[in-house]
């Protein structure tokens, strides 16, 4: 098992967003969190990373506990995510973005930067050259010099993920992928995520309202609705789940 | 080498003439005090400047108590250069490492805050270290610290060059590009393994060692210092300087300083209308052009090598 | 014995008159922030422009007490009204620093625009208040103190009475608890924030006149360090919360007086500084305040 979470809770103030839940994700799975709104699927990913600690429970990854940890720890230990309300660094060019994503592997001190020693020409030089190819990978290496925030709504999202891959991840989180993207793209993130799980051998934990999505791309899928698990299994197990279509499908089926 | 590329051949050329021309007008005594004073003042309002930009600007701290950190850098220089007899050199080294360690400690528990609370927090402690030199008798207390004049134009010019190259070094860096994600969204900075404390500590001890630098230049030039001259006008001073040129862009503060001096010079006989003046630049620029002169842009160079180099921050 | 206990509570009375002047700066701080999320910079010389036309009305028109307190109270909140139009409404989307700079902006045009005006001269107020003083178990109570913290206990109920009952302070409550959603209930935002800052600019005032009358002596640059002690109660109060404020004032004058009477009245800014830091990094929402998180 790469990740395990076992129990976990999380309240805010009395109210339980996330209560006693258990998730068991192996290497190089691809698997889908779905639910209705407010069900806390965010939530998940927000103790998952650090941002929110967890009132009770454990997060097991690659072996060690990940609870408690700051966000930066959390992505150093190989989770990395993107964000349901994009999050890039707006004003900076896309290539930075990236670069930005690369520095905790970066080898040279803040002295030799100062100093402009040798071994900053050769990481700045190694960091340029392994944030274009990723921008290759992307299909956004023509954009590497544009101001992110400038980037049409499908290429920031896909400016997301190359940012997440950036801190070389063993986990990646991906949150509503294909929001606000037209079938067109979405089919072509599809690929994208396929393609990223068989290349890197990474495992991916998406959430996603785009039932075509969740349905065509991932082996198994959660569903959560008011913080708890009511169902798990293969797509075709959730698509006849009587608790999920009650819970959720039904809601889209009226 | 990198290093000795055509453009930063240009700007070394550039330093170097403007450095020879001033040192050679001083030296035939071309120079009136009313001049030299204020290219003095220059040097020491273009460190705090770019020193205070790193942490407003590059890391969008915002920090309006820059002149305690001054204060610091000032008062241990002179504590240095007249109670121990120490060298210029040490004693301007010394209280800017001081400084920097003040920041450093000060830094750590409060730039968890956000915005206008880490502002006011920051204007606290630079009252705060006013208070503590008003109380210190071994410094001269209210009635000011009297300090002989050691530095001279060679000190300010080379110190100030040597700021700016280390701040400009450091801004242009993956470490400086950490600072800039914190500013630019610090939760987003975190998931990308970037850790906000640090850049944040950082950023803030190495713009209050700078501001130490300037203090140390300061005290050891203008014969006395008191507490009053390192009040919170001057906080609001340096930043004004730093907010006109434009949040982020070292150029932009470097020019704010200059013509803010510039400014304050020629119009130090109307105190008044020179901040009546200051105050409404304020409010018209954060109305119509609230970047700044520069927004985040550098002065484009381009014309000095074959490729301009122009970056987002 | 007898004669400490009696120097404490001199001291007592001491801090209660210059903590309702902080209360009374406080409450206008705590409310703009509670609605627009603003630190004003420039409430503190909002209280100098109050003491300033309470001289005038004193000194040159020979008002009486009150219609000069009135009549500055008034000014103000006009002035108020019309700093928000003009510098901070076009900013309320902008950055929070944006704001900042301009609230700073809008301070330093005030101190050294009256500067211009009147002189950066110190003047002093007329005795608009009998100097007499009332001995109560050996504690000598000046009718000027009693005076500044009556008018404070008055307008603070006053103040109170409007927040709750009122339609103006209904709409005040909806709009700090959620702008969008008042406005979508049709409560007229921008009105009830110039009342906001209309009222806090009154208030503001009358902490001028009173700060004039009983320390007699006013300048342009009076404002600031009451403005940041001001800030400071409002925080320690929990900012945002009425009560919180007079409470915090009430403290802090209290605090200070503690440090001057053990001898130590130059470090009293540090000390009150110290408690904003303290209150920021322990429990930055105050004594009375709740905790919120940014949303993820």
């Amino acid at each position: 098992m790469l990740l395990k979470l076992e129990n976990l809770s999380k309240s805010f103030g009395g109210l339980k967003a996330v209560a006693n839940l258990n998730i068991e994700i192996g290497q190089s799975e691809l698997v889908g969190l779905i639910g209705p709104n407010g069900a806390g699927k965010t939530t998940v990913f927000n103790l998952l990373t650090g941002v929110y600690e967890a009132s009770e429970g454990k997060m097991i990854f690659a072996g060690k506990d990940v609870g408690g940890l700051r966000p930066y720890q959390v992505t150093h230990r190989g989770i990395a995510r993107t964000f349901q309300n994009i999050r890039l660094f707006g004003d900076l060019s896309v290539i930075d973005n990236v670069k930005i994503a690369f520095h905790q592997h970066d080898k040279y001190s803040a002295l030799s930067a100062v100093l402009r020693l040798p071994s900053f020409f050769r990481g700045e030089e190694e960091m340029e050259s392994k944030a274009l190819a990723l921008l290759e990978v992307f299909h956004l290496r023509g954009r590497a010099a544009e101001v992110a925030k400038n980037l049409p709504y499908g290429e920031q999202r896909r400016l997301e993920i190359a940012r997440a891959m950036a801190t070389e991840p063993r986990l990646l989180l991906l949150d509503e992928p294909a929001a606000g993207m037209n079938p067109q793209e979405t089919r072509a993130l599809m690929e994208l995520i396929r393609w990223l799980r068989d290349n890197f051998q990474l495992t991916i934990l998406l959430i996603e309202h785009d039932m075509s999505l969740v349905m065509g791309v991932c082996e198994r899928i959660y569903v959560l609705d008011y913080g708890m698990i009511i169902a798990s299994g293969t797509p075709e197990q959730i698509r006849i789940d009587p608790k999920v279509i009650e819970a959720y499908l039904g809601e889209e089926a009226i | 080498m990198k290093v000795l590329n055509r453009k930063n051949l240009a700007i070394l050329l550039a330093v170097l003439v403007a450095y020879g021309g001033i040192q050679a007008a001083i030296a035939a005594r071309l120079v009136p005090p009313f001049y030299s004073v204020n290219l003095m003042l220059i040097c020491v309002y273009v460190i705090l400047a770019t020193s205070l930009n790193l942490i407003n600007g590059v890391t969008g701290q915002f920090s309006i108590g820059h002149a305690g950190f001054m204060a610091i850098g000032a008062y241990l220089s002179a504590i240095v250069s007249v109670k121990l007899h120490g060298p210029l050199g040490a004693a301007i080294l010394a209280g800017a490492i001081v400084s920097a360690g003040v920041g450093f400690l000060v830094g750590l528990p409060t730039l968890r805050l956000k915005g206008d609370y880490l502002a006011i927090t920051t204007l606290g402690v630079g009252q705060i270290v006013q208070v503590v030199f008003f109380n210190t008798n071994y410094v001269g207390g209210a009635a000011g610290f009297t300090v002989p004049r050691t530095v001279n134009w060679t000190w300010a010019f080379w110190l100030t060059v040597i700021s700016i190259v280390i701040i400009h070094n450091f801004t242009n860096s993956t470490h400086g590009r950490a600072c800039i994600s914190v500013r630019e969204n610090e939760i987003a900075a975190e998931a990308m393994g970037i850790n906000s404390t640090k850049y944040k500590v950082m950023a803030f001890s190495l713009g209050s060692f700078f501001g130490g630098i300037a203090g140390g230049l300061y005290a050891n030039y203008m014969y006395l210092i008191q507490p009053t001259t390192f009040s919170f006008l001057t906080s609001f001073n340096i930043l004004v300087m730093v907010v006109l040129g434009g949040l982020g862009s070292m150029t932009g503060s470097i020019v704010g300083a200059v013509v803010m001096t510039v400014l304050s010079a020629y119009l130090s006989n109307f105190p008044e209308w020179r901040m009546v003046v200051t105050a409404l630049l304020l409010i018209v620029m954060m109305l119509f052009r609230p970047s700044g002169l520069l927004g985040t842009k550098e002065f484009n160079l381009g014309f000095l090598g074959k490729k301009g180099e122009s970056r987002a921050a | 014995m007898g004669h400490v206990l009696r120097e404490g509570l001199q001291q007592v009375v001491n801090g209660l008159s210059m903590g309702s002047v902080y209360a009374l700066i406080a409450l206008g701080y705590t409310m703009v922030y509670g609605i627009v999320k603003l630190i004003n910079f420039a409430h503190g010389d909002v209280m100098m422009i109050g003491a300033y036309v309470g001289w005038l009305a004193t000194s040159r028109l020979h008002m009486s007490f009150v219609p000069a307190l009135l009549l500055a109270m008034a000014s103000c909140a006009l002035l108020g009204v019309i700093i928000e139009r003009i510098a901070y409404k076009p900013l309320r989307n902008a950055t929070r620093v944006a704001a900042l700079i301009t609230a700073i902006g809008v301070s330093l045009f005030l101190e050294y625009g009256n500067m211009l005006v009147a002189s950066a001269q110190v003047r002093s107020y007329p005795p608009v208040l009998p100097s007499v003083s009332y001995k109560v178990g050996g504690v000598y109570l000046q009718y000027g103190a009693i005076v500044i913290f009556g008018t404070t206990i008055i307008l603070m109920i006053l103040l109170t009475l409007t927040v709750q009952y009122t339609k103006i302070g209904k709409a005040m409550r909806a709009a700090s608890f959620d702008k969008d959603a008042a406005l979508m209930m049709g409560v007229n935002v921008n009105s009830t924030i110039s009342a906001t800052f209309a009222i806090g600019s009154a208030l503001a005032a009358a902490a001028g006149v009173l700060y004039g009358a009983y320390y007699n002596t006013i300048d342009p640059l009076m404002g600031i360090i009451p403005g940041l002690k001001a800030f400071i109660a409002a925080v320690l109060g929990g900012i945002g919360i009425i009560p919180g404020a007079v409470v915090g004032g009430l403290v802090l004058g209290l605090t200070e007086a503690a440090v001057s009477a053990l001898g130590a009245s130059t470090w009293r800014d540090a000390v009150a500084f110290l408690i904003l830091i303290l209150v920021l990094i322990l429990k930055p929402s105050g004594l009375f305040g709740k905790n919120v998180r940014e949303k993820v």
